[in-house]
């Protein structure tokens, strides 16, 4: 880690005599006096935003223009246009096509990705709660398995999970119900696992007041364990949602024309011959607003830190 | 559904949304919220079933509840294709077609350890297991030690939402759109003319020759880095973002008090308080590092030098029909992740021990 | 395995399917023009009756639906869709087509996955035999055999057959091969449309020597960058040129693996090309050395002709689509195209060319009754007028073609005398077809010596 960790300059930082009394102003002020923290925190900032900006600008280059000119060089001589975002949301081919806008999918990647991150939290919160904290044996020996099988290249698995939800088992492939069971699978190794790190961290002793209390694991489950992992629950939601959001193998795999997601056209947009390149940026950055909604909403529960027991002192 | 089929497609008329489609949308979403519904129902309803057990046999009752729907689905969606892949990895796979209709008869035949051999002695195998093991260090490394410091720069600073979500950005973007960025807006490179790519463009603004950015190896890997390090340093500032949040102010204002340094407190407190959310977010993002296909296969597909064993593997499995040795690689990329299982058990057990 | 690439052009028709037996000989041409109107208007309410007199063959199937699962996407997706809008109207069968990015990948997934579509357009015969292994695809109904037997060569139902069983017609065409220019700039400065390769090699050297008006003039422009499949635009040079240096039968012994990549012949053909590609002073137009092509999207290289960077590009007939709005594609225009030429200015014509198939994954009625009017001369007819597409299908009026290179390369590929052989590369294994060989140009472009290039294309072959 020392390696990587930026070069933060130690800071004077006079202590102020009533101390004690020191506000969180006062320490926000603590942090970010140092000059080097806030040009670096600003550097970074910016480094990481500008690819984005770029996407966006190269969004507004009209289609004649898009492979061989560079964003800037079409601003410069006010070329710059909107007409790809109004295309892709309204009418994705010009004026001749039939082509429905990529609204269409923006509900059917609303209806496979909700689903898909409900059930592999909850189901995720069980197990992590059982192997954190109720022994039994080959406790360890599952989790670990559990936890490696997250390394397990989905690819792999696609043939025998499309077999069990294939026309001849459950006769779910093709449906938002087979393309929620496949994302849920998927999830889970990572789902069980973070979790459990957060689980596990709960004060043992809340736990063991409840339990003398005579408390069963549901109880305490339904009790304990749900109120106090919201904040990880969150986190963990967050980005499950990103991940099936932007997903395209699984769907594609698993779906079809009716349930089909907003990554589906998106890649398909350029057409046979790449004609049409110039319209997958714009649907690329739409694409990103409803994922950014979601992490600004859910936000403030990320307060109380994935990990709650570390602040045991 | 149904309603998006071809003829049905066609009859939405550009721009034009009838109430067809707002019919078939509400229901679609009225599906998914009965879902959850149902499904939250189900899991409450087994559990408080599983309550009303009397006696000894309540919690082991309970227990299977609560694990038995995991092991189930990770059984049948994962532990079988795993061990499959692993069991196929040790043999070879030769299919001929009959004469006739073409149908291919397939023999799977134990080679031992051959798909292995070959890995480990096709010089390119080889260059593409180094460079996985680039991948698997430094992605984790550089995105924690960007998401962490980021994380404590704008600590309780003014308008930390707002700062926090520029780093995010990039979380939420596509695949599509970042080998977009990547490949034909930052990293593009011409040999002559004016530079189009933005890294490029810079580099004569200043001064400076154009650079290859894609071609010139081993470089062309790190570059390539980069973009997942884009991408992951959302994910480890988030979240250790909120684990900073959560180290109790008075132990900051106590070290204070003490004369210790930002610096100081940096790593004598922060760092040790979230010392096991670092941890998981290195694990996490090792593993992703080694599972991301996609960049090396949209950006480069490999080309000088720049192939890792998840694409490979892809290529072999999914494009070239080489099955055996695609399982070999897979298995491999398992092996990769041994030692982090063993250290995250480790931790795992000491946490256990303090309970 | 050019995937998308390849389908450009060509269309294949078939015959109807019972049509082929009875009322299709005297009005497909008629037939054609009706449906063709009332697709691309839109506005066929009041025709339908009429149309649909053509389609009473098919049946009718209430509630019918029928999977169409392929490579094309985009604007040709929704072409495809429109091609078959009166098809649906009559026949009550609602087709949906759904196009991948990852066709390749997803139908061998979905195939040993047990949940197949109901008809798949595949884009190469290699691909085509992988997924007729696995014992899935259905061989064509008679219908359209017989489709397939009256209007398309021996060739096409070739490579639609695997092992002796016929499986899958033909759909739509592409003819590789063409060499793009400026005729403006030809008669400007005098130059000819050469005959011979070697006429297009002294061409080449008149034009080095000449230069451009630009200081990164050279005489030709080549772009590989295709995403996940680059390199095939190099592949297709030297498919067009093992064609007509060793001829057909040679060509055959390579694909199958007979003729090894390190043979002096296909040795003579990458060193051929390379005469070209990796001479400083014929290449890249206007973006640099060899280097440069492989890191060139193939769609944008030609474009550099406009630029005044380049003379010449060589790509296949859906090139055409590339050319900005405003730009005349005519043999007297702003830019045209010319066959890559012979060895000797008298050998029978020889092209090398794409297209896809259509295979069917069961037997139902409405799956059989789609597979045989996509392979009838109705279907050729009506999809190439929609326009972008050609194909080979012998009841297709070349006058349908949606432009003058699109009707040139249908003459070509309904030619007599035409030597047709398809993309090498996607005949061969996917090791090789998919692979090596893309990965392979590159390499040649890139610097690598020819007999490295050789001996690793070589050694990928299964």
């Amino acid at each position: 880690m020392s390696v990587t960790m930026p070069p933060q300059h130690p800071v004077e930082d006079p202590k102020p005599t009533e101390g004690k009394s020191l506000t969180k102003a006062a320490k926000a002020k603590n942090n970010l006096t140092s000059p080097w923290a806030t040009a670096a925190a600003i550097i970074i900032a910016m480094v990481w935003t500008i690819p984005t900006v770029a996407l966006f600008m190269t969004s507004l280059i009209p289609g004649d223009r898009y492979r061989t000119d560079a964003w800037w060089t079409v601003l410069a001589d006010g070329g710059l246009t909107f007409d790809n975002f109004n295309q892709v949301l309204f009418d994705s081919f010009g004026d001749n096509s039939t082509a429905p806008p990529l609204l269409e999918y923006v509900f059917n990647s609303i209806v496979v990705t909700v689903p898909s991150v409900v059930f592999p939290v909850v189901l995720g919160l069980m197990a992590a709660y059982a192997f954190a904290w109720i022994p039994f044996r080959g406790s360890n020996f599952l989790f670990v398995l559990i936890f490696a099988l997250q390394v397990v290249p989905l690819q792999l698995a696609l043939i025998p999970l499309l077999r069990l939800l294939g026309p001849e088992n459950l006769g779910l492939a093709g449906e938002f119900g087979g393309v929620w069971i496949a994302h849920t699978i998927f999830a889970l190794p990572l789902s069980v696992f973070l979790l459990h790190n957060f689980v596990s961290h709960i004060p043992r002793e809340v736990l063991e007041a409840a339990r003398v209390d005579g408390a069963s694991h549901t109880q305490m489950f339904f009790r304990i364990i749900i109120p106090l992992s919201l904040p990880a629950v969150a986190s963990l939601a967050i980005f499950q949602f990103l991940w099936v959001w932007n997903d395209l193998l699984v769907s594609a795999v698993f779906g079809s024309a009716n349930t089909y997601p907003l990554t589906y056209p998106i890649s398909n947009l350029a057409g046979d011959y790449g004609q049409y390149a110039y319209l997958v940026p714009p649907a690329a950055f739409i694409s990103m607003i409803i994922p950014l909604i979601v992490f600004f909403s859910l936000q403030r529960y990320f307060v109380r830190g994935l990990l709650a027991g570390s602040t045991k002192g | 559904m149904g309603s998006t089929a071809l003829s049905g497609r066609s009859v939405i008329a550009a721009g034009d949304l009838g109430a067809d489609f707002w019919a078939s949308q509400g229901q679609n979403l009225l599906f998914a919220a009965v879902a959850i519904i149902a499904f939250i129902a189900i899991v409450a309803l087994i559990m408080f079933g599983a309550d009303l057990i009397k006696g000894g046999a309540r919690d082991k009752v309970q227990l299977v509840v609560l694990v038995a729907p995991v092991l189930l689905l990770l059984g049948v969606g994962l532990i079988y294709p795993a061990v499959d892949t692993t069991w196929l990895s040790f043999n070879e796979i030769t299919n001929e077609p009959d004469p006739d209709t073409g149908i291919f008869t397939t023999t799977m035949s134990f080679v031992g350890l051959d798909n292995y051999r070959f890995a480990f002695s096709d010089p390119s195998t080889l260059r593409t297991i180094l460079n996985t093991f680039v991948w698997m260090i430094l992605v984790p490394l550089l995105s924690t030690g960007f998401g962490l410091a980021y994380a404590v720069f704008i600590d309780r600073a003014k308008g930390e939402k707002v700062l926090k979500s520029l780093v995010f950005m990039p979380m939420a973007i596509s695949l599509v759109g970042a080998s977009v960025i990547w490949g034909n807006i930052m990293y593009d490179y011409n040999q002559v003319g004016e530079q189009t790519g933005m890294l490029n463009a810079l580099r004569e603004l200043v001064g400076l020759d154009p650079y290859n950015f894609l071609r010139d190896s081993p470089w062309n890997t790190f570059w390539l880095i980069i973009i997942l390090v884009w991408i992951q340093t959302g994910f480890a500032m988030v979240i250790l973002s909120a684990a900073i949040k959560g180290v109790p102010a008075e132990m900051n204002e106590a070290a204070s008090l003490d004369g210790a340094s930002a610096w100081q407190r940096f790593w004598r407190i922060t760092v040790p308080s979230i010392r096991s959310t670092i941890v998981v977010v290195l694990t996490t993002i090792t593993i992703m590092a080694l599972k991301v296909y996609d960049i090396v296969r949209t950006v480069t597909q490999g080309r000088d030098n720049t192939d890792i064993v998840a694409n490979r593997m892809y290529v072999l499995s999914f494009v070239e029909g080489r099955e055996a040795l695609g399982a070999a690689l897979a298995v491999i990329l398992f092996i990769f992740v041994i030692p982090v299982v063993v250290y995250n058990v480790r931790s795992l057990n000491k946490v256990k021990e303090t309970h | 395995m050019k995937r998308r690439f390849i389908a450009p052009m060509a269309a294949l028709a078939a015959a109807g399917l019972v049509l082929a037996g009875c009322s299709s000989d005297s009005d497909p041409e008629e037939t054609t023009d009706t449906t063709a109107t009332g697709g691309s208007d839109g506005g066929d309410g009041g025709e339908m009756m009429a149309g649909c007199e053509d389609y009473a063959d098919y049946g009718t199937f209430d509630g019918a639906e029928v999977e169409l699962y392929g490579t094309i996407s985009g604007v040709e997706a929704e072409q495809l869709t429109e091609s078959v809008v009166k098809f649906e109207e009559c026949t009550g069968i609602d087709v949906t087509y759904n196009g991948s990015d990852e066709f390749e990948t997803e139908i061998n997934v979905r195939v040993e996955g047990g949940n197949p579509p109901d008809l798949a357009i595949i884009p190469q015969p290699g691909l085509l035999q992988r997924v007729v292994g696995t014992g899935a695809v259905v061989p064509a109904p008679e219908a359209v055999a017989a489709n397939v037997d009256e209007f398309w060569s021996e060739d096409w139902k070739n490579y639609g057959t695997v092992g002796t069983t016929f499986y899958a017609a033909p759909l739509m065409a592409s003819v590789k091969g063409w060499v793009w220019y400026s005729p403006t700039e030809f008669s400007d400065a005098g130059y000819e449309v050469p005959t011979t390769w070697d006429e297009l090699m002294t061409l080449t050297q008149t034009m080095a020597d000449a230069g451009g008006d630009s200081d990164s003039y050279k005489p030709w422009c080549i772009g590989f960058e295709s995403g996940t499949a680059t390199g095939w635009p190099g592949t297709d040079w030297i498919e067009d040129l093992v064609l007509r240096q060793h001829g057909a039968d040679a060509y055959d012994q390579w694909v199958a693996g007979d003729l090894d990549f390190t043979s002096p012949e296909i040795t003579e053909s990458f060193e051929s090309f390379g005469e070209i590609a990796t001479n400083p002073d014929f290449i890249n137009g206007g973006l640099g050395d060899a280097a440069s092509i492989v890191e060139t999207s193939f769609q944008e290289a030609g474009l550099q002709i406009l630029e005044g960077n380049c003379s010449l590009h060589h790509q296949a007939s859906f090139y055409e689509a590339q050319w900005p709005e405003g730009t005349t594609v005519a043999e007297d225009g702003d830019i045209w195209a010319f066959l890559t030429p012979n060895v000797n200015a008298d050998d029978p014509a020889a092209v090398t060319g794409g297209g896809e198939f259509v295979a069917a994954f069961n037997e139902e009625e409405p799956t059989q009754a789609l597979q045989a009017f996509l392979s009838s001369d109705t279907w050729a007819n009506e999809r190439v007028s929609i326009g972008g597409v050609i194909s080979a299908n012998k009841g297709l009026d070349p006058a349908n073609a949606s432009s003058p290179i699109g009707q040139a390369s249908i003459e070509i590929l309904q030619g007599e005398d035409t030597v047709f052989r398809f993309d090498a590369s996607d005949l061969m294994p996917a090791e090789v077809g998919a692979s090596a060989f893309w990965t392979g140009m590159n390499d040649y472009v890139g610097g690598t010596d020819l007999s490295t290039v050789l001996t690793n294309i070589e050694n990928a072959w299964p």
